[in-house]
């Protein structure tokens, strides 16, 4: 039942036929996480709080910094340094006291994802990184939820309404999933300029936006929802499209298969990102067992390299994860730091080492302030 | 008589290709794979794309699926900001 002050607070939702009195407790009786609180999360926040979404849940395990803002409208300077899903629910709830919000400020990932989803009808996929993305997916085919895809890239968003229940003539079945679009993992150290890419602040902001009303519209049952389409925004062109696209017959076994796999979940712990090649010299003096990983090109590696290091250049990475132990220490370094970080990143983000840490300023720093009499270039 | 066809480039395939649009004259006609193919032979960053979905005049394609003097086709890698 809706409380006269929701009645005041709706007023706008209620005049609509397509929505009126009954959509409005689909929305209050709807539960819907949001997994990321970020760019896309945002905008999804702040509209599903002020449309009436009863139960929201938010998870992500960042800290809102400084270049944040060009984009995560949910956050103030003020803020910067505190985590985002306790800031945003502080927020939120102040636009919209009547719901009820769970916070989850650390990452979803295999240990938990099973039993935050449970508590929810729905999922709003608005990570920025591959590993959540095809772990939402994995486990909204296991629990049959569908879930609102929605990733951006410079100018370009991408929008989806994943494993929905679809209803036609010939029955019920269920739309595409993320891997019947997308079947293999990305293998992003393989594609040239690894630079990272900027992104038009307010892109996110269409896109997440887009989401919230394909959200909206799941959960009172109204319009045609993007159930066997993917649709493709470039906002530099202004530029919309669709893409019809079907459920692969493999969806559940892919999904399975992809839970089952699991070698791409982010590990719970901290390490330092970096250390400095006097701190290295001192752990391997105590005798410390450490792989240490060169990720420069084989004519760099053969003018120097640490003792006992692994060659393994920045471009081969992705195919060669195997090869870095999971149980030991990883030192990454390369030239001067730059390649080793992007490499310590992407083997965080995407593989979840969480024992991997970077030499600053690479084999360079060592020659300066270890060893002297190396070779440098 | 040629084949023309129009590629659009979507995420990392457009600064790959280095535009966002290539008009192409096939020698005859050929199916979706081929064209993936003679793509990754001309701009080989491609091929490290383990996940590229192509559209034919908009809609899902596979590699055997064949392609018409005029069609529209899209290159759609996956995109993972948020």
């Amino acid at each position: 039942m809706l409380l006269p002050a929701e009645y005041a607070r709706y007023e706008k939702h209620l005049n609509l036929p397509e929505i009126g009195v009954e959509g409005q407790l689909k929305l209050k009786k709807a539960r819907v996480l949001v997994v990321g609180a970020g760019g896309l999360g945002c905008p999804v926040l702040l509209y599903l709080t002020a449309a009436g979404v009863g139960t929201i849940g938010v998870i992500d395990p960042d800290t809102v910094s400084i270049s944040n803002l060009q984009r995560q409208v949910l956050y103030t300077t003020e803020q910067v340094g505190k985590p985002k899903a306790t800031v945003a629910v502080n927020s939120l709830k102040k636009i919209n006291p009547e719901i009820r919000f769970n916070a989850y400020a650390y990452a979803l990932d295999r240990a938990n994802a099973r039993t935050i989803l449970e508590e929810y009808d729905l999922v709003v996929d608005c990570t920025d990184n591959f590993t959540v993305r095809y772990l939402v997916n994995d486990v909204c085919v296991m629990q049959e939820k569908p879930f609102i895809y929605g990733a951006i890239h410079r100018f370009e968003g991408q929008v989806a309404v994943l494993n929905a229940v679809l209803s036609t003539d010939d029955g019920v079945r269920r739309g595409p999933t993320y891997r019947c679009l997308f079947p293999e993992f990305p293998n992003q150290m393989e594609i040239p300029n690894c630079a990272e890419t900027g992104v038009l602040g307010v892109l996110p902001g269409v896109i997440g936006t887009y989401q919230a009303s394909e959200t909206i519209k799941m959960i009172t049952g109204i319009g045609r929802p993007l159930n066997e389409e993917l649709l493709m925004v470039d906002l530099l062109a202004m530029s919309f499209q669709k893409i019809k696209v079907r459920r692969r017959l493999d969806a559940e076994a892919a999904a399975q298969r992809g839970w089952e796999e699991g070698n791409r979940v982010p590990a719970p712990q901290e390490t330092p990102k970096s250390l400095t090649a006097v701190e290295l010299a001192e752990r391997l003096d105590q005798g410390e067992e450490i792989f240490l990983l060169d990720v420069r090109e084989r004519p760099e590696y053969n003018i120097c390299h640490l003792e006992n290091a692994v060659l393994i250049p920045v471009n081969i990475i992705a195919n060669n994860v195997k090869r870095i132990p999971t149980d030991r220490p990883v030192v990454v370094y390369c030239h001067h730091g730059i390649r080793s970080q992007y490499v310590v990143d992407y083997l965080q983000k995407e593989f979840g080492f969480s024992n991997i840490t970077n030499l600053q300023g690479g084999i360079h720093a060592w020659a300066r302030d270890v060893q002297p009499e190396m070779e440098v270039y | 008589m040629s084949h023309r066809v129009s590629v659009q480039f979507f995420g990392i395939t457009r600064e790959i290709i280095g535009a966002s649009t290539l008009t192409l004259d096939l020698p005859q006609p050929g199916r979706v794979g081929e064209l993936l193919n003679s793509l990754k032979a001309q701009y080989p960053a491609l091929s490290g794309l383990r996940s590229l979905l192509v559209a034919v005049n908009g809609e899902y394609a596979e590699p055997e699926d064949p392609i018409q003097p005029n069609d529209e086709i899209a290159l759609i890698p996956p995109v993972s900001g948020g």
